[in-house]
């Protein structure tokens, strides 16, 4: 399956703020045709960094690219029972999928990490910001009634008054920097204020399609405050989608690896 | 939300949006071929029909998708431009300052997500 690995990689290096970042060991997960090999559970040493909804891991800290990608969508994540302590598990409702069993330093490392984690989704995102739209639009109604009616005690109905100026900064959306891509053409600019052109008057643009079958992410700590609004989550087909990078990632680099060590031993005398 | 169109290279394929992803199969088949990760990429509209992707780090390189019709078109690049994280992070900071500047709030509050990093203004290096 293809990739753009360079936008990947450079996503996953770039100076775009990281949620969450730090060694985690991560449990070494064997092919089937090793099964017959007795191994003990080993693991491995890496950098893990958290954007978005996006896990990178990397060798080593200053690694130039991730040697693997893990995609937060459909997946739970909550504390193991593994022999090692401090170890949670991401796994996904798609059964075919791996899960990764990841081991923190600590208590707090492991309790921060399954903290980020639980929120990364981009359904979580999503729900957020509707959240907060709603809450925008409802405070510039109130606003609103108040200037229209200033000294009146709190009846409960409220004035529809959209042509009132305290509605007018919903259309000052900062000029959106589409999809991060922010010092194209022009010098890079901190985003506030400017009126977007693309948008139209009066509203905030509105936020991505949702999926059609959602593989909403029961995520392992229910956000209080929220609305319990994300449907059942069955297995729908874009987590299996995701489930195929994720391995596809790891036997890419792990098939570039052999290769360079093949042509190390061979270069060495 | 998944559509036929073509690329440059004249191949019919079907492509699935799901959240900043963008999943492209042969129409037969039901396992992509390959994915587009819509992080730091600008959509822009090229020709009748027909828009394209590129990447910040590789601007002249065009992903481009012939659409059926104009309004299909539209309707493809208005929902890949909100198709990143990105977006959505700016979006919420954006309402959080609106709602604070209105009401003296913070909202965020309320999630118990308010010191995280990656909602605070200003922490973006650009």
């Amino acid at each position: 399956m293809k990739l753009n690995e360079r936008s990947v990689a450079h996503y996953a290096t770039c100076d775009s703020p990281a949620d969450h970042a730090g060694f985690l060991r991560k449990r070494v997960e064997r092919h089937h045709h090793h099964a017959h090999h007795h191994h003990a559970t080993s693991y491995q040493r890496r950098w893990f960094v958290l954007k978005g909804n996006l896990l990178f891991y990397f060798e080593e800290r200053e690694s130039r690219e991730p040697v693997g990608l893990v995609v937060l969508e459909g997946c739970t994540v909550e504390l193991c029972e593994a022999a090692e302590e401090f170890a949670f598990a991401i796994r996904f409702d798609d059964a075919g999928a791996r899960a990764y069993v990841l081991v923190a330093d600590g208590q707090a490392a492991m309790e921060a990490w399954v903290k980020a984690l639980s929120r990364a989704s981009f359904d979580y995102m999503r729900l957020v910001v509707r959240e907060l739209e709603k809450q925008l639009e409802e405070a510039s109604k109130t606003l609103a009634a108040c200037h229209n009616s200033p000294r009146r005690s709190s009846s409960s109905s409220r004035k529809r008054h959209l042509s009132n100026p305290a509605l007018l900064p919903l259309q000052e959306k900062p000029a959106v920097l589409e999809n991060g891509y922010s010092t194209w053409g022009s010098g890079g600019g901190i985003p506030g204020g400017a009126a977007s052109p693309d948008r139209e008057g009066g509203h905030p643009p509105p936020l991505p399609p949702r999926r059609r079958s959602a593989a909403g992410s029961a995520t392992g700590s229910p956000v209080t405050g929220l609305s319990p609004a994300m449907p059942e989550s069955p297995v729908s087909p874009e987590t299996a989608c995701f489930s195929k990078l994720h391995s596809w990632y790891g036997q890419e680099i792990a098939v570039l690896r052999r290769e360079w060590q093949e042509r190390q031993k061979r270069g060495h005398p | 939300f998944s559509t036929p169109f073509s690329f440059a290279v004249l191949k019919k394929r079907l492509v699935k949006l799901v959240v900043n992803f963008l999943f492209y199969f042969r129409t037969d088949e039901a396992e992509p071929i390959g994915a587009l990760l819509l992080e730091q990429c600008r959509i822009i509209k090229e020709e009748e029909n027909v828009f394209s992707i590129s990447f910040i780090e590789e601007p002249e390189r065009k992903y481009c998708f012939e659409c059926d019709s104009e309004e299909q078109c539209q309707e493809w690049i208005e929902a890949l431009k909100r198709a990143s994280y990105e977006f959505m992070r700016r979006s919420l900071i954006f309402y959080r300052n609106e709602i604070q500047k209105m009401t003296g709030k913070d909202p965020l509050e309320q999630y118990g997500i308010s010191e995280e990093a990656r909602f605070q203004l200003g922490t973006r290096k650009q």
